[in-house]
This record gives C-alpha cells, structure tokens and sequence, in this order.
C-alpha cells in the first residue's frame, strides 16, 4: 500500500529536515521547502513509511501528515 | 407567457419560454412569483431525486456535480448551507449580475438546498456592492433565515475553506484542514458552500423539474450557464457583458454577440477567466461550450468568463499582466505560492518582453512546476494552467519573443521577418 505524505503549506517553514529524513522521495527547492521527486502528490511506499512517520513527528512546524488513503474529489 | 390546461395547481407555473435565469423583467418578489409560480411542496428526496435527473454541475468553476454534493452533505448532518457569490475573479460579474436580476431565484435555491440537506441555518457571502440588493429581496419574503455577510475583494475569498474561515469569523483565507468541509465546516458542522447560479438553477429544477432541465444543453453539459464575456481590444476593467447561454452553443455564436469584431478578426480566447484556458482561434471557433466540446482543448467553462484576444494583440503580454496580478493575489501563506507566484509572473514578463532569449522559456517552464499542487488552495495550480495554454496556444509567438520580436507588431518597421 502506498499513502499520500501531505503538507501543510501554511504551516511548512522550509527547513528541509524532512528532504534529510526522507531523501529517496523529497528534495529541498530553492526556498527550502520539500519538493517532490516525482510528480503528483507525495506517494509512501510501505518500505518508507517508518522515516515518513519520523518526519511526521520531527517535523518542527507539525506541517507533515501521513494520510491513509488517496484524497477523494473535491 | 403560456399557461395550458396541464397547469396543475394554485400557483404552480410552466416553465419560461427562451430565458430561464433571466426570465423575469425586474428583480421583485412579485414579479418573480409570476414568472416562476412557487416550488411544489414535495420530498426532501423527491427534490434530491430530480437534481440527481437534472445533471446539474456547480457553477463557481469546479465543476462538481451538485447532487453528489448535497448527498455527501446530507449524510453528514446536521448541515448548514452557504450561498457563494464571493465572485473574487475580477473578470467575473455574472453571480453579481445574477442577484441584480434574480435575487429571489438564488435565495429560493438557498431554500431548496436547506430543505434537501435538513439545514436550519444559511448564509449568503456576497460581493459587498450586491449586498444590499440582497437585504432588499430578503426583506419582501419570510421563511427561512439568512445571514447575509460581505466577502472581501480579494481574488481566493471565494475558495471553500476561506468561506468557511470568513464565518467563523476569521480570516478570509484558504486554510488547511483534517477534515473536508462537507464533513466539519461552519460552527463543525457539514457546510454545503453553492455558487450562486448553482441555487439558482437549483430553484428552477424544484419547480419544473430535472427532466425539463436537462432539456436543453448536451448530455454531459444539462441547462444553461451564465457567461462573462469581454469586449475585444479594451481594458479588463471595461464592463463585460453577460449572456445566459445554453450549453453545446459554438464558441463563435456567443464571440460574435458580444465581442465587438468578427470572430475571424481574433487571434485566442481566454476561457475560464484568470485560472483558465486560451483556445486557440479561429481553430476553436465552432467548438461547442460544453465539457465534451472543450476537452479536446484541454478546457473547461470554468465560471463562463471569456476575454477574446484580437489578431492585433500579444497573448504573451496580457497573459504576463494577469500572471502578475495573480501573483500578486497571493494570500503568502503557503511559501511555494508566495514565493513561487512573483517569480513565475516574472519570468513570463521577461519572457513576453522578449528579453530572455532560450532560457527564457526553460526559466517559465521550470517555475510553473515549482507552484503546481504546492499550495493548500488550488490558486497555484490555476495559474499554473494559465500559464502552460498561453505556452501552448502562443507558441509561434513564443519563438518569435525568444528572438526580440512579436506576432502582433510583426508588421511594424522594427519587427518583420525573422
Ligand atoms: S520538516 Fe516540516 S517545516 Fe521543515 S521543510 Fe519539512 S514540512 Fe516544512
Ligand atoms: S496556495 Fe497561495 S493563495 Fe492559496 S492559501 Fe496558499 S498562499 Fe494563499
């Protein structure tokens, strides 16, 4: 199962420890804020969902959160 | 009007003949009721019944369609229903215009939607310059009670989760949330947010029906829709026109109304206002305005504005000030909108101005994806769209402002061929 890793954009302060915690899905911008590698929303892999939990709880602004399940229409 | 001997009952009416929104010839109560008759007094899921016929999909520019909304809402009761006539989109004045003409249909629509939801309380958010318009027309009924509250005049006060923060008293922002409005808005409870011209058709399909409704209009596009439509070659501020039009209606038919010149005299139309989509013309000319009809073009109807674009003029450089008013539009809460937005607008302008040379096109290219699904409102990714049909639709002229020079000035002494 993969689950969307979603970002509070008015909370994120573009620090970049997330993009450390998790360098195999997230870069940093040139602001610093976490960039997706691919495109789309941020999909986690079962394999990665131990650091995306981290980053979720290390995350100083609590901008992270690990969703369950792919957003429904709007 | 014709009355027929299948007239069922005291006070219910056929339907209007041509004009459905703007049927009736001033905006009072009275008038109203002679040109509608009232809502038959049926069922909560008789009503629901006949939207879910009707096909109708929300006019604000989502797109979504409406009984699925009032499904999803109703399950999550207790509700409340909010009117949206925010119209932030300045090349917008249809919901404005709608309320001048038709209060009463849109504060009818409001009462169905509470009827259908099972909602004690509504509000409507308005524009502030129709407000009082409102507070007229509420004051020649009673029943239901409505709060009438003016938005600010800002380009996203009209985004879901802004409405929802303006009630609450807060800031009329977009915010982020765990939880959909649908399920928690106004007060925690479902909050049912419904463009204007949405209720007020909502109205018409509680009175007549969803099977009248979607007498008119293409299969996947039912009924009619208001439509912005600007004058050619004049200034965006300059007041546009707005028709009620009925889906499936070529593109030229509605151009050749209001635009001022012969449709073959434009170059591009903006479709979907500020957040929305150039087509090309005269290519898209008969293009039917309906969902079918504009997918092809990777379109939509949006909110119904259109801002023709003459053979005379840059669709670089107007597509460049818009960017820069989107940008500035911003409500700088999300640091890739707020930093993303200046620098895209700017990299267009330098683009549109023809000072860039190759990498210009590369800079735009790459700043567009730096906003795009990068904000909690879906502000960045209208602009984002705007941006990639202006590449699109003006790509020869792209090519031409990499080298200095400009489609529409080719004739002048300085431009001239390549
Ligand atoms: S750790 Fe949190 S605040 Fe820092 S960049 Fe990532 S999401 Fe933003
Ligand atoms: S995406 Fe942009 S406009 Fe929307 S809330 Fe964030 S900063 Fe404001």
């Amino acid at each position: 199962m993969t689950r969307p890793l979603v970002v509070d954009w008015t909370a994120c302060r573009g620090r970049g420890l997330c993009a450390d915690l998790l360098p195999e899905l997230l870069t940093q911008d040139h602001w610093g804020f976490p960039e997706n590698r691919s495109r789309g929303p941020i999909l986690v892999p079962d394999e990665l969902e131990g650091p995306a939990r981290r980053a979720v709880r290390m995350c100083p602004a609590l901008a992270l959160r690990l969703d369950a399940e792919l957003p429904g229409p709007r | 009007m014709t009355t027929t001997a299948m007239t069922p009952a005291q006070g219910l009416r056929m339907p209007p003949q041509g004009p459905r929104l703007f049927a009736a010839r001033d905006p009072f109560l009275a008038t109203h009721l002679d040109t509608y008759g009232t809502i038959p007094d049926v069922t909560p899921a008789q009503l629901l019944e006949q939207v879910r016929i009707s096909g109708l999909t929300g006019r604000g520019g989502a797109g979504f369609p409406t009984a699925a909304k009032l499904e999803t809402v109703t399950a999550n009761a207790p509700a409340v229903v909010v009117a949206n006539g925010a119209e932030g989109e300045p090349a917008s004045r249809k919901d404005a215009e709608l309320l001048r003409r038709a209060p009463h249909l849109v504060l009818d629509g409001i009462e169905v939607a509470a009827r259908i939801t099972g909602a004690g309380e509504a509000f409507a958010y308005l524009r502030p310059e129709v407000v009082p318009l409102v507070r007229q027309a509420l004051a020649e009924r009673s029943g239901l009670r409505i709060t009438v509250v003016a938005a600010p005049d800002t380009f996203v006060s009209g985004q879901e989760t802004a409405v929802v923060s303006a009630l609450a008293g807060g800031p009329a922002l977009p915010r982020f949330s765990r939880h959909r409005i649908f399920q928690r808005g106004v007060g925690g409870r479902a909050t049912l947010v419904q463009n204007v011209e949405t209720l007020a058709q909502l109205a018409l399909i509680a009175r007549y029906g969803g099977v009248w409704f979607a007498s008119a209009g293409t299969p996947d596009s039912t009924g009619t829709f208001l439509a912005t439509v600007h004058p050619v070659g004049q200034a965006l501020t300059t007041a546009p026109a707005v028709w009620e039009v009925t889906h499936g209606l070529p593109l030229r038919q509605v151009l050749a109304g209001t635009a001022g010149r012969p449709p073959e005299e434009l170059q591009a139309v903006l479709v979907g206002g500020y957040h929305g989509t150039w087509l090309p013309l005269p290519a898209a000319l008969d293009a039917p305005l309906s969902r079918a009809g504009l997918e092809p073009y990777g379109a939509g109807l949006g909110a119904g504005v259109m801002i023709p674009l003459a053979k005379s003029a840059c669709g670089l450089e107007l597509t460049a000030s818009i960017a820069g008013y989107l940008a500035r539009e911003s409500a700088k809460q999300c640091g890739p909108c707020q930093f993303g937005l200046p620098e895209l607008a700017q990299n267009f302008a330098a683009l549109a101005a023809g000072q860039v040379g190759r990498s210009g096109l590369d800079a735009v290219r790459r700043s567009t994806g730096l906003v795009e699904g990068r904000g909690v409102c879906r502000h960045p990714d209208g602009t984002a769209r705007l941006i990639r049909s202006a590449l699109r639709v003006f790509g020869d002229d792209v090519l031409l402002h990499q080298h200095g020079r400009c489609l529409a000035r080719i004739g002048e002494p300085y431009g001239g061929v390549l």
